[in-house]
């Protein structure tokens, strides 16, 4: 009982200690495991998927889902890849906007013509997937590349063992777990997840917000995808396209309620650590392929039940 | 077993949320053919209470016996078969089915639904109809039909008649008195002291969560209850304030803060012209469906008129959506709490949800300023804010003063009142008429829907009656007493007197 009430009011905290035992299981398995090494690799490897949570987080605390958020990481990647050779800036700067694009047509659609965001996204996943696939044999003329400072910025590291990646993720968290607790954006965000209908009465145009929030999720997906190219140093179509769910299952294992309304970003990065350490501890079973993924879907599971279960009340 | 032994009896009930207490000590003892009245303040435990009863919710202590055994009632369903059926303030039907399908959803005996419904003079309900697209007074009697029909030994009914009017309230007392003859029991909860003195046969008085008295409502024990509802203390401020409580009639003419002019909208809303004067509070009373639901959406900006005008201060105004109504001044408080509320957000966040972007520099959010604006909302309406993590889980009436409290923290000309005492007790009640006087004084102007039509004299300076989308009739609210404004709600006296 009073566990439950712990959990209840400090979810972050079990959470934690839920990854401790992680790693503690990978130490045991393979003793020696654990380096600092071990801790860069892990990152660099978490970094893009809790890049591509973040917005997930955000479109989920208001009650919506991203669909498109992998295929927006895999093309902003592609096509900042493939226009390289007009200047590394250029390229990055190119990458973003087909983020911030995407993102805001999502917006539209959902905020200003109230299309279901499950539809929404998922259409315009399959757009942005056909149109990458057009763009890439029609108007693709070099090989795309990886401008060198993405590749710092996705697989370098400082001092060691830091990544260079965290130097990026780390403010980026900052700013959202920050901006969701303080800002007014972060305030309405919670508040129309809880009850749109009542923010509208309240005399908040929930339209601008959303689409705001859509937008948002669609230039993080972008940055991911950036990070991701540098991390493998190569883009090419089907970059980030295994991270939707990842994504999905982070933002839930970290407590954000897909009924939306209450959760944080903590949580999420949380989850994304969660996701990428299991995944490593798997891997060093050296099971095959088919039992790994059963493994992988079943602690999922087990995870979400169990919160929902601890987190419900009565 | 003896005639006289309780059919229900239940004993120093407790149930606790965290460090909220619902339920102390409830006791309540139910005779076989009795309909007995379930009676107390917002917050004093009567929906824990029927929540328990009825399996939604586990007990902490104590005991429920039918028939002098005791039973342990886990689940809505097991209270079904031990004969305890309840009849919940918001109807349980799935709007998106017709009726009949609704009936077999359930697995309710349909004839024995349509044989009930009859006597409760709905015969003309086509089954073949979506629920969604049944009025508001006809879908309670639905679920009365059947509860009934399942031939419970004890049926629950929590506020079932704050949506009924009156003719149909009769009624209703009428078909489930009838079952006294067999026995069977009724549990009534209403915060209507005038129907639980002529259609119940004893009273039990809940307040903080334990049984303060059991009365038998005969003449004259409307003032008991009050008493035992509210305490000793808060019944001597709750008496002094009504009569404080100033009635003047009005401004007198000058110029008018809010003038509609020939207002349509939808079906219902045919053709109203007013004027609210800054100081001005008008009551509105019509019968469910006459038009003022509309009315009170086109003043806030929640829909838009098909045909008239609405002036603020003389200007001619449109209202794409309530951000405009609310910059013109114009605040609607809903009749449905849940519908402006966040339900799982903090009372803090609710009241200062109107103020985001105000309260907002550079994006940050600046806490003190919102701190101090709320907690003076709150201390004004007097806001028990012990559950104030979660609105969700304060009382009915803390509830409506939240929703009320965020306007007057975030200020406003006009407040828009759309049946603000709906199912909220005595003693708020009162706070809540006092509150909409200290407004007028204070020269803000309040438009005022009540279903309950005794009040309109307590707070309004005038009224307007709506029949069939039209005002009938306009009176100074000192004249306007329950039984003129019946008759012209019912469209009967047309002779205005304004």
């Amino acid at each position: 009982m009073t566990v439950r009430r712990y959990f209840q009011e400090h979810p972050i905290v079990v959470l934690s200690l839920l990854l401790l035992l992680l790693v503690g299981v990978l130490e045991a398995i393979r003793p020696g495991a654990v380096t600092p090494n071990w801790f860069r690799t892990t990152v660099l490897f978490a970094a893009p998927l809790g890049i591509l949570a973040a917005g997930q987080t955000l479109v989920m605390l208001t009650g919506g889902i991203d669909l498109s958020v992998a295929n927006v990481a895999t093309a902003a990647a592609y096509i900042m890849a493939s226009n390289a050779r007009h200047g590394d800036l250029q390229a990055v700067l190119l990458g973003l906007a087909v983020g911030v694009a995407v993102g805001l047509v999502n917006g539209l659609g959902i905020a200003v013509f109230q299309a279901q965001p499950l539809i929404m996204t998922l259409g315009m996943a399959l757009v942005v997937t056909g149109g990458l696939t057009v763009y890439s044999q029609f108007a693709v003329t070099s090989v795309p590349s990886v401008p060198g400072f993405i590749h710092t910025l996705g697989a370098g590291t400082v001092l060691g063992f830091v990544p260079v990646s965290l130097l990026l993720w780390a403010p980026i968290a900052v700013i959202i777990v920050v901006g969701l607790r303080r800002t007014g954006f972060g305030r309405l965000l919670y508040a129309i997840g809880d009850n749109a209908a009542a923010c509208r009465l309240a005399g908040v145009r929930v339209w601008q917000v959303r689409l705001v929030n859509y937008t948002l999720c669609g230039l993080l997906s972008a940055i991911a995808g950036l990070v991701l190219a540098g991390t493998i140093n190569t883009a090419d179509l089907g970059l980030a396209n295994t991270f939707l769910l990842p994504t999905v299952a982070a933002v839930v294992i970290g407590g954000t309620s897909i009924f939306s309304g209450s959760g944080n970003y903590s949580g999420t990065i949380i989850g994304a650590m969660i996701l990428t350490v299991l995944n490593s501890v798997l891997t060093l079973l050296d099971a095959p392929e088919p039992i790994k993924q059963i493994l992988y879907g079943a602690i999922i599971l087990l995870l979400a039940t169990a919160y929902t279960r601890v987190l419900s009340d009565t | 077993m003896s005639e006289l032994s309780p059919l229900l009896e239940v004993s120093s009930l407790s149930k606790r949320f965290g460090p909220v207490i619902a339920l102390r000590s409830a006791d309540l003892s139910v005779r076989p053919g009795e309909v007995h009245a379930l009676m107390g303040a917002n917050g004093a435990g009567k929906s824990t209470l029927v929540k328990v009863l009825t399996g939604v919710l586990r007990p902490d202590g104590g005991t429920i016996a039918l028939r002098g055994k005791i039973r342990v009632i886990a689940s809505p369903a097991e209270a079904r078969r031990a004969g305890l059926m309840p009849v919940y303030q918001d109807p349980a039907l799935i709007p998106d089915l017709t009726v009949l399908q609704n009936l077999r959803l359930t697995g309710t005996p349909v004839e024995a639904v349509r044989r009930w419904l009859s006597e409760l003079g709905m015969s003309g309900i086509d089954f073949g109809v979506l629920t969604r697209d049944l009025p508001p007074p006809s879908l309670r009697l639905l679920d009365l039909a059947r509860a009934l029909a399942a031939e419970p030994d004890v049926l629950l009914l929590d506020e079932i008649t704050a949506a009924l009017p009156a003719d149909l309230t009769t009624r209703v007392f009428d078909v489930v008195g009838r079952r006294r003859a067999e026995g069977r029991s009724v549990i009534f909860i209403s915060h209507r002291l005038a129907e639980v003195s002529v259609f119940c046969d004893r009273a039990t008085v809940l307040r903080d969560g334990e049984t303060v008295g059991v009365v038998e409502p005969a003449r004259g024990a409307e003032a008991k209850i009050v008493d035992l509802m509210l305490g000793p203390v808060a019944a001597d401020v709750a008496r002094a304030e009504a009569q404080r409580a100033p009635i003047r009639s009005g401004d007198g003419p000058g110029k008018s803060r809010l003038e509609v002019k020939n207002l349509r909208a939808g079906s219902m809303l045919q053709d109203v012209s007013f004027t609210v004067r800054p100081g001005e509070v008008v009551g509105v009373a019509a019968l469910e469906g006459q038009g003022q639901g509309e009315l009170f959406d086109c003043l806030a900006g929640v829909r838009k008129p098909d045909a008239g005008q609405i002036l603020v201060e003389g200007r001619a105004t449109s209202f794409r959506h309530p951000y405009d109504a609310i910059r013109a001044g114009l605040v609607l408080v809903p009749a449905d709490r849940m519908q402006a509320l966040l339900r799982q957000r903090s009372v803090r966040e609710n009241i200062a949800l109107p103020l985001v972007s105000r309260l907002t520099r550079w994006g940050l959010i600046n806490v003190r300023s919102e701190r101090r604006r709320v907690k003076q909302a709150i201390e004004r309406l007097q806001i028990d804010t012990r559950a104030q993590a979660q609105v969700r889980r304060l009382s009915g009436g803390n509830q409506q003063k939240v929703s009320i409290a965020r306007w007057l923290a975030a200020g406003f000309q006009t407040l828009l009142c759309f049946d603000p005492t709906r199912g909220i007790d005595i003693g708020t009640k009162r706070q809540i008429y006092v509150l909409v006087r200290e407004l007028a004084a204070a020269g803000s102007s309040i438009l005022l829907f009540t279903s309950e039509l005794a009040e309109i004299p307590l707070a309004c300076d005038r009224v307007i009656v709506l029949f069939g989308g039209r005002v009938v009739q306009v009176l100074p609210a000192n004249v306007a007493d329950e039984s003129t404004l019946l008759r012209a709600a019912h469209g009967l006296a047309a002779e205005a007197a304004s």
